[in-house]
Formats: C-alpha cells, structure tokens, sequence
C-alpha cells in the first residue's frame, strides 16, 4: 500500500514539472511571437507555442486532439505561413521602438483589461469547483472514442465543418485568380 | 487527475488570450496579426480542453477540433488576402488598409 503511495505521489511530482515546464514555454513562445521583429522568427515561435499546448492536451487526457494539434496547425497552418512570409519577403518592424505611443499604451491597457475580465469571470463563475477533477477511464480521448462522440452525437456538427471548410477553399481559390484577372487587363490596357 | 488541478489549464489559457489580443492590437503587420489570432484561437481550445476534462465530456473536444477547422479557414482566406495585396504591390499595414475597396 505505502509502495503505491510513493509511486502516486512521484507521479505528481512528474507531471507536475512537466506542466510547469509545457506552461511556461507556451507562455514565453507566445511572447515571442508578438516581440519579434521579422514576422519568419514569430511564425518559427508559433511552432514552439504549439507543440506545448500539444503537450498540455496529453495531460488533460485529449491524445487525439494533441495529434490533430501538432498535424493541423504545425504540419499544415505554420508551413503555409511560412511560405507566404517567404514570398512576400521580410518585412522588418519594430514593435517596442521609438518610446510608447498612446496607440501602444490604450492596447497594453486594453488587453489587460481583457485578462482581468476573462479572469474575474471564470472566477466568479466557477473558481472553487475547478480544484476537484475526478479520474476519467482510458478510453476518454482516445481517437475510438472522439470518432464515436463525433460522428454520432454532432453528425451536424462534423457535416457543417466540411462545408465551411469547403466555403473556405473556394474563397482561397478566387481570391488568387481575381487578382490574376485585375493585373492581365491592366496589361491588355 | 495527477497534477495540476484544472484551474492551472484555464489560468494559463487567459494568459495566453492576453498576449494575443496584445499582439493583434499592437502589431501592424498583417502577418504577425493573423499569428496572434492563432494564439487567442488556441487559448480558447486550451480552455474548451480544461473544461471537456473536468466535466468528462466530450463536447468540449468536438468544438476545439472545430475551432482547428475555423482557424485553418481563417488561415486560408487570411493568407489569401495578403497574397492577393502583395500582388497589388499594396502595403502589409493595417493602419493603412482601413479600407479595403477596389
């Protein structure tokens, strides 16, 4: 029983760091990518971001969100990015430079205010229930299971995710050929 | 549940929706603010996570993989429009596409 104990509490202690560490990283990474200056190293950042959220999603039992996570966003979104950056071409700014200006003091002040009413509101809603998470069985999380919550309970859901994704496809498609159109009679004029 | 408790999670999310929406309202640049959105999306799939875990339901799970098909669609008509101003040698800056006519 004491030998269960021991190996209970040394897994907290474990997880407990890794959560410190995961946590700590998003949050710096996060900073990184609204500080730097060339938008490349923000998108490098992003990645940094995601695979420590990636990482927290495993400790709150959500392995096949954390997969889709580092899929979706650092295989597919971070990539294109990082090729629209590329051919766009660098394009320096300095965010913290030439002292703060009322623009930069208003949005610290206003996304402050935003934190501490996300804050206040959670708090307020359901700070003292938060601490008391019970265990959840293995199979929570798992891709079986999301398949089946996601394809029996929100089969509406999953169908309408496809056509905005499709929606979204389309708008991409003509947002590159109008342009394409707009600069051919440019030349013909 | 080892470790933290869920609280932990969601606190760190409204951290992580702060420096977002601070990267959205500070930054000019097109690019960097379509990144910072990225955050503020994330935070919020954080919190949906937390959440789904605490209450052991699995809705909260559906809407973030959700939100990932909203902020792939973002992404893609978002980096779209840029493509299609750089194609028009117009500038990245936000302030100056005030509007976005003709």
């Amino acid at each position: 029983m004491s030998t269960l104990v021991v190996a209970s509490s040394a897994g907290n202690v474990l997880v407990w760091i890794v959560w410190i560490v995961a946590g700590f990283s998003c949050l710096a990474a996060g900073v990184a990518v609204i500080s730097f200056s060339n938008p490349f190293y923000s998108a490098l950042a992003l990645i940094g971001n995601l695979a420590s959220l990636a990482v927290m999603y495993l400790l709150l039992s959500a392995e096949f969100v954390a997969a889709a996570q580092v899929l979706v966003y650092a295989g597919a979104v971070v990539v294109m990015f990082l090729f629209v950056i590329a051919y766009v071409g660098p394009r320096h700014e300095t965010p913290w430079s030439g002292g703060p200006s009322w623009q930069t003091v208003a949005a610290v002040a206003a996304a402050g205010a935003l934190l501490v009413e996300i804050v206040v509101a959670i708090g307020l809603e359901a700070g003292g229930s938060l601490s008391h998470s019970g265990k959840v069985g293995a199979a929570f999380g798992s891709p079986a299971w999301i398949g089946r919550v996601f394809l029996v309970d929100h089969l509406l859901a999953f169908e309408i995710t496809s056509i905005v994704l499709l929606v979204a496809a389309v708008g991409g498609v003509i947002l590159g050929t109008h342009t394409r159109r707009l600069q051919g009679e440019e030349v013909v004029n | 549940m080892l470790g933290p408790g869920v609280a932990w999670y969601v606190a760190v999310a409204a951290v992580l929706f702060g420096i977002g929406a601070l990267g959205v309202l500070i930054r000019r640049n097109t690019l960097v603010v379509l990144l910072s959105l990225e955050l503020m999306l994330n935070a919020g799939n954080l919190a949906l996570i937390a959440f789904s875990r605490h209450f052991h339901n699995g809705a909260g799970q559906i809407f973030a993989l959700a939100v990932m098909a909203i902020a792939a669609s973002e992404v893609c008509v978002g980096l779209g429009l840029v493509v299609a101003l750089n194609r028009r040698r117009l500038s990245l800056d936000v302030d100056r596409l005030s509007e976005l006519r003709g």
